[in-house]
């Protein structure tokens, strides 16, 4: 029964002279934030009959959900994936430099490595939410060691592994500890796959096929134990071919189990993807596709080199190779660069955009009714950002944990 | 009465919403004596609530010391319930204006007890001083608010069951399925407006002709409410041409004489 006493003292915070990213749309609405939720100010004004306590003009800026990138290695010289006996400060120093990519949360991803460093490095890893110190850690992602030879793209051969003999035994005597891992790449191809994907998804965690020479039919097989993810489509994988699209078949595949959808991350960074295949992707398949920077240490720093795990990698400041090759390793895009190189090549709404990075993300990890969104009582981690989608400024449970210099509310 | 006719639905709006802002500004409302005005819902005053707006953003109106009270609601919907008057009030008009939340009133169609609820709403309008203003629409079966055909002229504030033909144009609103539009209202009665100082209905469209000959140029009758207000000693019929399709030319071509004079009533103050 509506009541006319408060619900909470805690201030009301009303964002006006803005566009919400709202039901899939940019609504001129104010957007009303209370104790780190976004607030229904409907049923605050009927129940409680209060007004807000402060109100913002955001001087016509977008607000669109906090960005959640899923897929990143490092970056500002940290690489997650180095075995340091505290990782915490290489983590926060990550965490609070995205926030002026636009990024509330992330998967700290690990890349291919010796079970040495997992064993040293996930026990320090927790999930914990984002903040004046940075983005949310929302879970580990484990890149590997169970993928293809043929595919290893960047990572180091041999600390490749199978599961052949223990199954899921054998991933958890390499990775010594799940408790934080959200996310999980796998080549589907190898023995044994099938179960451990089936139990890795009924613990909860992510399963993402990457990696692989895997065909159409491997593909779906996983998908249909579980697996719903797709590891930086076309990168690391076989090439779409008509008689076997292999993995990339996924997209438009007639055997996914009718509860469930496939995602797939794309570097929109111009480099890992031709803009006419990034198209041809999201014209397929448009409702799966989740942004991704999978960005290694060198991300935010001048050109040289840096490290990935086990391996030397060379930036030159727009493209990143394993030293002494043209092997591709990672990106050094920054999210908010990826949603708008993805706006700009595949002309495709603000909405739709703004929803790779964030809805789409959210609910690939099963999140969306606390994250990813501007509905009411969701998380209130969201971004200003102008007409041409450059971060003004960023906020984390209501607080404005960054802004650009020159913008002030 | 003064009827009022404008040429379109546009100029129809404005000219009622500069006449609630001339009205309000007049009274000059204070702390200590707020403006009371009753509001209606529906399709026709969307265009006057959009002009209040305008007017409010642009600084020339303040809802600060208005108090508001709504005219119906529907029975048993969820306060939330995009259909609800609430919700109607809300996204129409509430969350654009500076009004504050404590000075709003609409009846809850969901109370323990409708009937006591209705009579806490008149008494409500009786502590707030009477209603200064009352803006109401018309049903295409000459209702107002919801006092169907047969409703008391002296009516008050109570419950009430709607009529077939006012399911049916509510049925749009609730995609076209008749059994999700809900049956029953609470409503300010006939004489719960016809108390207010002044009364102020708007009327658009030609499928709204018929019920404004009703109640202007026949008899006060209770099968067409809104004739009640000929006994009303300050009523202003706000139209525009399309309404006056069912009236003898003669009435019409009087009233257009004397939009001159009307006019000055709208001029901005």
């Amino acid at each position: 029964m509506p009541s006319n006493k408060s619900v909470s003292d805690a201030p009301v915070v009303q964002f006006t002279n803005c566009r919400i990213l709202k039901n899939h749309k940019l609504q001129r609405e104010d957007l009303w934030v209370r104790e780190g939720k976004i607030l229904n100010p409907e049923k605050l004004f009927f129940d409680e009959k209060i007004p807000a306590d402060l109100q913002l003009n955001c001087k016509g800026s977008i607000i669109a959900p906090g960005f959640i990138d899923v897929q990143i290695n490092g970056g500002f010289g940290v690489d997650f994936s180095l075995a340091t006996d505290d990782v915490r400060p290489g983590i926060s120093l990550v965490s609070q430099k995205i926030l002026s990519h636009g990024v509330t949360s992330f998967c700290p991803t690990l890349v291919t490595s010796p079970p040495s460093v997992y064993h040293k490095v996930l026990p320090q890893i927790s999930v914990r939410n984002g903040g004046f110190h940075g983005a949310g850690i929302l879970g580990v992602h484990l890149e590997g060691p169970f993928i293809s030879k043929e595919k290893k793209g960047a990572h180091p051969e041999q600390c490749l592994r199978t599961f052949e003999e223990g199954a899921f035994q054998d991933l958890l005597a390499t990775y010594g500890c799940l408790d934080c891992v959200r996310i999980v790449t796998l080549a589907p191809e190898m023995k044994r796959s099938s179960e451990v994907i089936q139990e890795l998804t009924s613990r909860g965690i992510c399963v993402s096929l990457g990696h692989s020479v895997a065909n159409l039919s491997q593909a779906e097989e996983a998908v249909q134990h579980g697996a719903t993810f797709i590891t930086h489509l076309f990168n690391a994988m076989l090439p779409f071919h008509h008689r076997d699209p292999g993995i990339v078949g996924l997209l438009t595949s007639d055997q996914i189990p009718i509860c469930q959808q496939v995602f797939y991350g794309m570097i929109s960074d111009g480099i890992h993807t031709n803009p006419a295949a990034l198209r041809i992707a999201h014209r397929a398949h448009p409702k799966g596709l989740v942004l991704v920077t999978d960005a290694i240490a060198g991300m935010g720093l001048a050109p040289g080199k840096h490290t990935l795990g086990q391996q030397v990698v060379e930036m030159d400041g727009l493209n990143s190779y394993i030293a002494g090759t043209k092997t591709l390793s990672g990106s050094v895009a920054t999210m908010d660069t990826c949603v708008r190189h993805f706006l700009e090549a595949t002309d495709c709404t603000v909405e739709t955009a703004l929803e790779a990075a964030s809805l789409h993300p959210a609910q690939l990890l099963g999140i969306e009714h606390q994250k990813g969104t501007l509905d009411y009582d969701t998380d209130a981690d969201f971004l200003l950002l102008d007409d041409r989608l450059h971060i003004q400024a960023t906020y984390i449970a209501g607080d404005q944990v960054w802004r650009r210099n020159t913008f002030t509310l | 009465m003064k009827l009022i006719i404008l040429e379109n639905y546009a100029q129809a709006s404005e000219w009622a919403a500069k006449y609630i802002r001339n009205r309000i500004i007049q009274f000059n409302p204070c702390p200590d004596k707020y403006f009371t005005l009753g509001l209606p819902t529906g399709s026709t005053p969307l265009g006057c609530y959009k002009k209040l707006i305008e007017y409010c953003k642009n600084g020339d109106l303040s809802f600060k010391y208005v108090e508001t009270f709504n005219m119906d609601e529907y029975v048993g919907l969820p306060r939330d319930h995009p259909e609800s008057y609430h919700s109607f009030m809300w996204n129409n008009f509430f969350k654009h204006i500076d009004i504050a939340p404590e000075n709003t009133h609409v009846l809850d169609g969901n109370a323990a007890d409708l009937q006591a609820e209705c009579n806490a709403f008149e008494e409500k309008i009786k502590a707030a001083g009477g209603i200064e203003l009352f803006v109401g629409g018309i049903g295409p079966d000459g209702h107002i608010a919801f006092n169907e055909p047969g409703s008391s002229l002296v009516s008050r504030t109570r419950v009430k069951t709607l009529a077939m033909d006012t399911i049916l144009a509510n049925a749009r609103f609730f995609d076209g399925d008749l059994s999700k539009v809900p049956t029953m209202a609470l409503t300010v009665g006939v004489g719960t407006v016809m108390d207010a100082r002044e009364v102020m209905i708007l009327i658009t469209g030609a499928h709204k002709a018929f019920a404004l000959y009703k109640a202007i140029e026949e008899g006060v009758n209770h099968m067409w409410t809104v004739s009640a207000f000929q006994q009303h000693p300050c009523t202003v019929f706000v139209c525009d041409e399309d309404a006056t399709l069912e009236l003898k030319v003669k009435t019409v071509k009087y009233f257009q004489g004397l939009m001159l004079v009307h006019n000055k009533l709208v001029e901005p103050l």
